[in-house]
Parts: C-alpha cells; sequence; structure tokens
C-alpha cells in the first residue's frame, strides 16, 4: 500500500470502465488507435502461469512478460463511452461499460475549473412533455381521409414578417386587387430549419454534409429546407453560389465571420435565405458560445478573422440595452445590409421574459421583424459548462404556447411567425414533435443535435460521448483534427439526413391526414389530447382519460 | 351532415317551398332543426323595407326587456307580424313563448345619419339585445336588418313548419330570396343560435360539413370585429371571413374563395397576380376553412352565392328557370319545387369554382 495513495485515481472512479479480454485480443492495436482520447493504451504486464509439460503432473511457474490492453487511470484520459474501440475490433475483445459507482463528477473538478463538455442538458430527458400528448382529434366520417398517399398537401411555413390583411397594400381595380406598395420579405420554407451550427463547432465535412443535404432536398425533392449558417460565417465559395438562397445567414453576439459576408455581399448572386439575429440559445442561456482553441483550425481562423484562442461570443450583444435596441439593430443591419429584400429574425432563449420580448416585436410598428425563433434548454450542441448545460435553460413546450397565446390575444398570430426548438426529434421521431409544436402554435421547428446523430454522432443524453468540447470528436463530426475529419463520410453523412427527411416528410403527412388538415395545422391546438392534467391546464389542451 | 339550401326568384315565394326543396333531403339530417332567413319581403312587411326588422325568440320577460331597451334607445315600433302557432299535440318542437318579428323606426337622431352610420347602429342594437336576453336567460335575437327575417326553431322542420303554419301559403309571410337549412345536431350544443343560417350586417350564411380549422378561425377572428361572437357553430366562422373579406376589408366577392381554400403555394406562383394572391394566403392564413364543406351566402344585395372546400368533399347544384333558381345539398330537393326545369343545364360547381346569382337573376360561375 504505500506505494498508492487513496487518493489516486482509479479505473473504478471513471465513468466508463474498459473490459478488455486476453484471450480474444490479437494485439492489432485497432482500438487504441481509433480512441480519440487516449483512455487505453497497450501496456506489457507481468503475468504468471503455471505449466507442467511432463508425462506425469510436474507444475512450474512461470513469469513472462504479455502485452495487453490497459485503461488509462486518469480525469483527462477518462473514457467518454464512444464505444469507437469496440466498433473497430475484429474480435469483439473490447467492451466499455457505464460506472454507476464513478466519482468522476468529484475528482474532474480538482483542478479548480468548472467541468466542461458539449452535447444535450439532461432536463427531464426520461419524461418529456411532447409524449404526454397525442393527436387525439380524428376527424370522423364527416372529415373524409384527406389519404396522405394521394392527396396534395401545402407543408409550408412563412419565414418573414406577415402583414395583418388591414395592412396589405391593396387597391381595388374593378373585380381585383392590385398590389401597389412594398411588403416585407417573406420566403415560405419546409417548416424544418437545420439548426444554427458554425463551421468551427461543426467539422468542415459535417457541416459541408448538412449543406449538401439541404441542397439535396431543395432541388431534388422540392423540400424547400433551409440551413442556419450559425455564427462563424460561411465559405466565400457558397457565399458566391446559388446554393447561399437555401442559407440562414447567422449573426449572433461574437459577430464572427461577419466581416466575410459583409465583403461578399457584392458578389452574391443570390439573395440569402434570410438573416437570423442570435440573442440567445436555449441550451446554456446567458452563457454565451464557446469555441475551444482546440478547434480553432487554421480555415476556423480564416473565416471567422481570428487567431487560434478560445473564442468566446459574449452572453449578449454588447452595447444593446434593451429590446426596442435590438429591434433597431434588425432594422439596421437589414437596411444596410440587405436592402429591405431578405427576411430577418430573432432567437431567444425561452425564459420567463420570452413573452414580452415577443409582444414588444409583435407591437413593433416598422414590421421588420421576420420570425421569433425560441429555443429551449433540451437543444444544444456547444461546448459549455456542464453546471449550465445541465442546470439553466427553460423548456419549450409551455413558452411558445404562451408566445402562440400572446399573439392570439392580440389578434396578430401569424404576423411574427414562430419557430421553435430545443429537443425536438429526442426520441428519433421529429415529425410527431413538430406536428404538435405546430398544434401548439409553432409555424415551424429548428433541429440541430438530430443532424449530428443522423452524420453519426454517439452522443446521448446520458452521459455518452459529449465530447464535443475536446476537438476529439470520435465520429469526425465536432472537430477540426484533420485526421478524425476524415472519419466522416460527407457523402453517407448527407444521404442519412436526406433519408431522415424525407421519411419525415411522409410522417408528417400522415399526421396532417387523420385531422382533416391539407395545410399545417398552425395553432390547431383542439387536436391535441393529454392523459397529464397538469399539461392540460397549461397548455390549454383537451384533458383526456 | 345539415342539408343546405337557397331560393331566389322574381316573384315572392312562401316558406312552404323552402321545406318541400328541404324535405326530399330529410334522410340526410337528423331533425333536430330548422332555420330560415327571408330577404326582400313581400306580404306582412312589404311596405317597411327600409325599416330595420326585428327578429326574436323570447319569454315573457325577455319581450319586456327587449321593449325597454328599444324604448330607452328611441327605436319605436311600426309594424309587428306575431305568427299565431297551430299548437297541435305531439309535435317535435321546443318552441318559446313568443316568436315576434318587429319594423322599427330608427331614433330621431339617426334618421338623417350615413347608410353606414346606421349599419353600425343595427348591428349595435341586435349584440345589446342578445346580452341582455342572455344574461337574463330570457331569449334569442336572430337579426336585425331592414327586409330581412329569421327564424330558427329546435326540433323537427316539418313539425316546426307545421307549427308557425309554414305549410299554409296564406301570403303572410313572402320572400323573394330564401336561405334554408334542415339541421343535423352540429359537434356543439343543440341551441337556437347554432342553427344556420347565420346573420350578420346583412350577410346570411349557411354551410354544411365540418370546420377543422374552427379553433384557428375563432381565435383570430374574435379579434376582428365586435360581432363575431357566438361561435356556436363550426360554421360560424364562414359567414365572419366573409364579412371581413367584403365588407371590412372591401375586397371584391371573388377574393372570399381565395381566402376561405386558398390556392396551393405552387398554383399561386404560376399565376399572373400571384402577388397579390399570396398575400392573401400569407395574411389570413387564419381564416384559411380545411375540412369538407359547402358554403350558400346571400349578400347584402340579394344576391347568392355557393361554393366548396377545395377537394369538393360535400355536395352542392344549381338549377332553375326564368324565374326561380335554387341552389341545393342534393338534386331531389331541385326537383321537388321546379319540376320543369331543364336538369341539363344543373350547375355542379367544382373544388375551386364560386357560382352567384346576381339580383337580376343572372348566374355567373368563376374558377378561383
Ligand atoms: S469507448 Fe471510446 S473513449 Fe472509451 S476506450 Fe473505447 S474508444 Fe476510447
Ligand atoms: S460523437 Fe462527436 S459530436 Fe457526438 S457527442 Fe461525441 S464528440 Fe460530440
Amino acid at each position: 500500500m504505500e506505494t498508492v495513495k487513496t487518493q489516486d485515481i482509479s479505473a473504478n472512479d471513471l465513468p466508463w470502465k474498459v473490459e478488455w479480454s486476453s484471450d480474444r485480443c490479437t494485439m492489432c492495436g485497432s482500438c487504441v488507435a481509433a480512441c480519440t482520447f487516449q483512455a487505453i493504451e497497450a501496456v506489457v504486464e507481468r503475468r504468471s502461469i503455471t505449466v507442467s509439460t511432463g508425462t506425469v503432473p510436474d507444475p512450474s511457474r512461470r513469469h513472462l512478460a504479455a502485452p495487453a490492453i490497459k485503461q488509462k487511470r486518469s480525469i483527462a484520459h477518462a473514457c467518454v463511452g464512444c464505444g469507437m474501440c469496440e466498433k473497430v475490433c475484429p474480435n469483439q475483445a473490447i467492451r466499455t461499460e457505464r460506472n454507476a459507482d464513478s466519482r468522476a463528477n468529484l475528482l474532474a473538478r480538482s483542478g479548480g475549473a468548472p467541468l466542461k463538455r458539449g452535447g444535450r442538458a439532461n432536463l427531464g430527458t426520461a419524461d418529456r412533455v411532447l409524449d404526454k400528448i397525442v393527436v387525439g382529434r380524428i376527424s370522423q366520417m364527416t372529415d373524409p381521409a384527406l389519404d396522405s398517399e394521394r392527396h396534395t398537401f401545402d407543408v409550408l411555413a412563412p419565414f418573414g414578417r406577415v402583414l395583418p390583411p388591414s395592412q396589405l397594400p391593396f387597391s381595388i381595380n374593378g373585380e381585383s386587387l392590385e398590389m401597389n406598395g412594398k411588403m416585407p420579405p417573406v420566403n415560405w420554407i419546409y417548416p424544418v430549419i437545420f439548426s444554427d451550427m458554425s463551421i468551427g463547432a461543426l467539422s468542415t465535412r459535417a457541416w459541408e454534409a448538412v449543406a449538401m443535404a439541404t441542397a439535396y432536398l431543395n432541388e431534388k425533392y422540392g423540400m424547400p429546407i433551409r440551413m442556419s449558417s450559425g455564427e462563424g460565417g460561411m465559405p466565400v465559395k457558397l457565399m458566391e453560389s446559388d446554393y447561399l438562397k437555401y442559407s440562414i445567414i447567422q449573426i449572433a453576439s461574437g459577430h464572427f465571420g461577419w466581416n466575410r459576408i459583409i465583403k461578399a455581399m457584392p458578389k452574391m448572386k443570390v439573395e440569402p435565405g434570410g438573416i437570423l439575429i442570435k440573442i440567445g440559445q436555449g441550451a446554456k442561456p446567458g452563457d454565451g458560445g464557446l469555441l475551444p482553441a482546440a478547434k480553432v483550425a487554421e480555415h476556423v481562423q480564416a473565416i471567422r478573422g481570428v487567431p487560434k484562442a478560445d473564442l468566446m461570443s459574449p452572453p449578449n450583444h454588447q452595447g444593446l440595452y434593451s429590446i426596442e435596441e435590438s429591434v433597431q439593430k434588425m432594422h439596421m443591419s437589414l437596411n444596410a445590409a440587405f436592402k429591405f429584400r431578405v427576411p430577418v429574425a430573432i432567437k431567444c432563449a425561452a425564459s420567463a421574459t420570452s413573452v414580452s420580448v415577443y409582444n414588444n416585436l409583435l407591437r413593433d410598428p416598422y414590421y421588420i421583424c421576420g420570425g421569433f425563433f425560441l429555443d429551449g434548454i433540451q437543444g444544444g450542441t456547444g461546448a459549455a459548462n456542464e453546471v449550465s448545460l445541465d442546470h439553466t435553460g427553460h423548456p419549450i413546450v409551455s413558452k411558445l404556447r404562451e408566445c402562440y397565446q400572446a399573439a392570439v390575444k392580440q389578434g396578430r398570430q401569424g404576423q411574427i411567425p414562430l419557430w421553435a426548438g430545443g429537443g425536438v426529434g429526442m426520441t428519433g421521431n421529429a415529425a410527431a414533435d413538430v406536428f404538435k409544436m405546430i398544434c401548439l402554435g409553432a409555424n415551424g421547428v429548428f433541429m440541430g443535435k438530430l443532424l449530428a446523430q443522423l452524420l453519426g454522432c454517439v452522443g446521448n443524453e446520458r452521459g455518452r460521448c459529449n465530447a464535443c468540447n475536446t476537438g476529439l470528436c470520435p465520429t469526425g463530426i465536432c472537430t477540426q483534427d484533420p485526421r478524425l475529419v476524415k472519419r466522416l463520410d460527407i457523402d453517407k453523412g448527407a444521404q442519412n439526413i436526406v433519408d431522415y427527411m424525407l421519411a419525415f416528410d411522409s410522417e408528417l403527412r400522415k399526421l396532417m391526414a387523420p385531422v382533416g388538415n391539407s395545410s399545417l395545422p398552425v395553432g390547431r391546438s383542439d387536436a391535441l389530447v393529454t392523459t397529464d392534467k397538469a399539461v392540460a391546464d397549461k397548455l390549454a389542451i383537451q384533458y383526456a382519460c | 351532415m345539415c342539408r343546405i339550401g337557397a331560393i331566389k326568384s322574381k316573384n315572392p315565394l312562401h316558406p312552404s317551398q323552402a321545406l318541400h326543396l328541404m324535405l326530399p333531403q330529410q334522410e340526410g339530417h337528423d331533425n333536430s332543426g330548422f332555420a330560415m332567413v327571408m330577404q326582400d319581403l313581400e306580404g306582412e312587411f312589404a311596405d317597411f323595407k327600409a325599416k330595420p326588422l326585428l327578429s326574436l325568440a323570447c319569454k315573457q320577460d325577455g319581450l319586456k326587456l327587449v321593449q325597454d331597451y328599444m324604448d330607452a334607445n328611441n327605436f319605436a315600433p311600426i309594424k309587428e307580424y306575431i305568427p299565431k302557432p297551430n299548437r297541435i299535440a305531439g309535435l317535435d318542437i321546443q318552441a318559446l313563448p313568443y316568436y315576434v318579428f318587429r319594423a322599427y323606426e330608427y331614433p330621431e337622431y339617426y334618421r338623417h345619419r350615413s347608410q353606414a352610420e346606421k349599419e353600425e347602429l343595427l348591428v349595435d342594437t341586435r349584440l345589446a339585445l342578445r346580452q341582455i336576453l342572455e344574461e337574463a336567460g330570457e331569449g334569442y335575437v336572430f337579426s336585425f336588418w331592414p327586409d330581412v327575417l329569421t327564424l330558427k326553431e329546435i326540433g323537427d322542420p316539418a313539425d316546426i313548419a307545421t307549427y308557425f303554419r309554414l305549410w299554409e301559403d296564406n301570403g303572410d309571410l313572402m320572400a323573394r330570396n330564401i336561405v334554408v337549412q334542415c339541421r343535423q345536431n352540429t359537434n356543439y350544443e343543440v341551441v337556437r343560435y347554432a342553427a344556420h343560417p347565420f346573420f350578420l350586417q346583412g350577410y346570411t350564411l349557411c354551410a354544411n360539413g365540418e370546420n377543422t380549422f374552427y379553433t384557428k378561425n375563432k381565435e383570430y377572428q374574435k379579434s376582428l370585429h365586435r360581432g363575431y361572437i357566438g361561435f356556436e357553430s363550426d360554421s360560424q366562422n364562414f359567414l365572419y371571413t366573409l364579412h371581413y373579406v367584403h365588407r371590412q376589408l372591401n375586397w371584391p366577392l371573388v377574393y372570399y374563395k381565395h381566402v376561405i381554400t386558398p390556392l396551393p403555394f405552387d398554383e399561386i406562383e404560376r399565376r399572373p397576380d400571384r402577388q397579390v394572391l399570396g398575400a392573401i394566403r400569407q395574411s389570413l392564413g387564419h381564416l384559411e376553412i380545411n375540412g369538407p364543406n359547402t358554403i350558400i351566402a346571400m349578400l347584402p344585395d340579394g344576391s347568392m352565392m355557393t361554393c366548396c372546400d377545395s377537394k369538393k368533399l360535400r355536395p352542392v347544384v344549381i338549377g332553375g328557370d326564368s324565374t326561380t333558381i335554387a341552389i341545393s345539398s342534393e338534386v331531389c330537393g331541385l326537383h321537388a319545387i321546379l319540376p320543369g326545369r331543364d336538369p341539363e343545364k344543373d350547375i355542379y360547381p367544382n373544388e375551386r369554382e364560386v357560382v352567384l346569382i346576381k339580383p337580376d337573376m343572372e348566374v355567373e360561375r368563376w374558377k378561383q
């Protein structure tokens, strides 16, 4: 015992334990090579065996040095359970197991710094409100099935400021109306936006795969899906291409990449799909963004115009004093940059105050806010303090509902389209989530993490992997290390996203048919029921039992 | 599903015609009610066409409440018609003690006000009366408008007709335009107000089918006009949207169909008027109507209109001769009242069509 201190870290203190079986292992070394976290190493162990070689038992003891795969006993190299070792092992000689007795939460803070990680927040993952709601108003005989396979459906949502009918610039000419003035720009798009995950947060290949899937869905399948660039800019080539129209350019508090966007403007052949001003995000609200230096690769430095260092987006737009000012800011950037030809929306974290912000925007007399994006606690991919990811934020569903009802109260529903996100598709069945969100008042939703999962992310809500902040993403999605990035097959990743969205689209129609709608059921809360009284009361939907 | 119908004629008709139009279609409804709106009146009210006519059903105290309110607001009654009911035993009708049709003189200080101001006064008066009667639980007021008479009752349409002597063509209640519905209990409670047609400021409308966007329509309409209240039936939305588009926004009638059943986005894109149609679909999305239905409407000028949902899931037919034209859920109704017409000329509007019978009986068909 003298050489061992009781405070020493053992494998049993770590979140995951690696189990390796010597009799299956051929010592190929694949697992060690695959482990980006260097959680395992090849070592030589002293073994003793007892052998008997003669015709009568004559045991003798022999000592030998045998190679072995061993888990490192250190927090810095803790296994994250990503399973890459198991995936590459030809003989199933290695596997990992969640360690119920882990002391990692205590040990990891021994450096005096808070824990950081990437990945989702962990609130109520087993008990989602959306799963307690079902589509309960099924049209009977009087409402014939809008056969989801044969009928046409209008699955489109507005992005942009919608004028109240009385403000439409119409003049009457005999029996027809004529447009005699300008309207704020509105793009009708698919009710799903691929959410803002920046180049930098994602690897170039992952970002490219999402962009490719977006273009493919638009051009091949006529699904007008838009992809938000995330804060951090875009490749110049993309900005100068026709594909720009499928992109929503994001400007956030760090203004990363914006300089290059402005410079590219004169060369843009088409208008972007929209501008999204990120005021706040849902997964770690008030914490700003963080791109650790490990991920600030050369091309990221170039696009963002920054040195290799931790890149912090401030939690809010510095220099902004009030929501009125942010409206003004939208006004300015829109006016200056895109001459009122491109819709500009704003994204806020869900919070007690979201409704006030939305109310303010609804009353804005200039009709310049083209969308209110409400981001809830359960989303998020970026790096953040674990304490923020796990313990701050606001569930999305009730906030979305409150915002919609606030608009209803003023008779302004639909005028600033509501887009909501944060945990949509968490169970892998996004269509049902989206349909329910739309019935509760959303015009559309945004989803991000689901895309990473479709690209191959193995992380989950129970703490598996979630190492997006380390730059060591084992699947090549959230890293800028060229060797790791190469692990990601762009075409396969894009194909997965396309396939998923096609299935999603069919499923959405399957849900629209039984309630008798051929256009999106925005605000059709009467179509939903819940067996949870509290949920029924809070969301003003029917209680059923 | 309700059966709905309307008759427009150059010669004044008795409501028995409307009953003959509806009763062959009887297997399609559950006999839970009957309602009609008559416009361009002859008979008892022939000489009072310019004076607002109040139609109500009430109990004793209700009548007193109405009289007090009208007195207090300087409406002087000038003509009254109270049907003498035929109280034979066993009729399926939940009759109230009084059915009153009473024409009033405008208050002194309103006589020289503009037409628009008078129309606002009339709707405010009806809303006030409705509230008074509703609070006291004393009755129902259906319309208050010049040259318009409304009757609504719960029960078997044939029995209701017997009770009000509507089968007897005695010349007291006559009109050139009648919109009528025999009702099936709707998704909501069977109450008198829920019986179509609905009426607001000269607009009359009845519909059958289901409006799956009822909640969405209602939530939006509530904030658009003080008269958009009640919502006792999911098809009440159709009337309010018609009133909103045609009267409040003052848009040509052709756009009504564009509001309730907008063209799909890709079709809008191919149209030369795409900007206007796109803006309408965008701004009035909450007035869109989904679900299968047919609408019959009468406008303040007496023209009649019919159109269907965008998938044509409910039937309707228009047929007639040079003096009378009728709209009906089923063609058997037309056969009953217009046996001599040429059925070859009957119109079965399609899902994108609006058929309008103008005051001079000219029939127009528009493709949306
Ligand atoms: S599971 Fe992942 S982190 Fe753990 S040892 Fe295997 S490859 Fe390394
Ligand atoms: S696989 Fe990559 S993207 Fe997924 S949790 Fe791990 S590090 Fe993050």
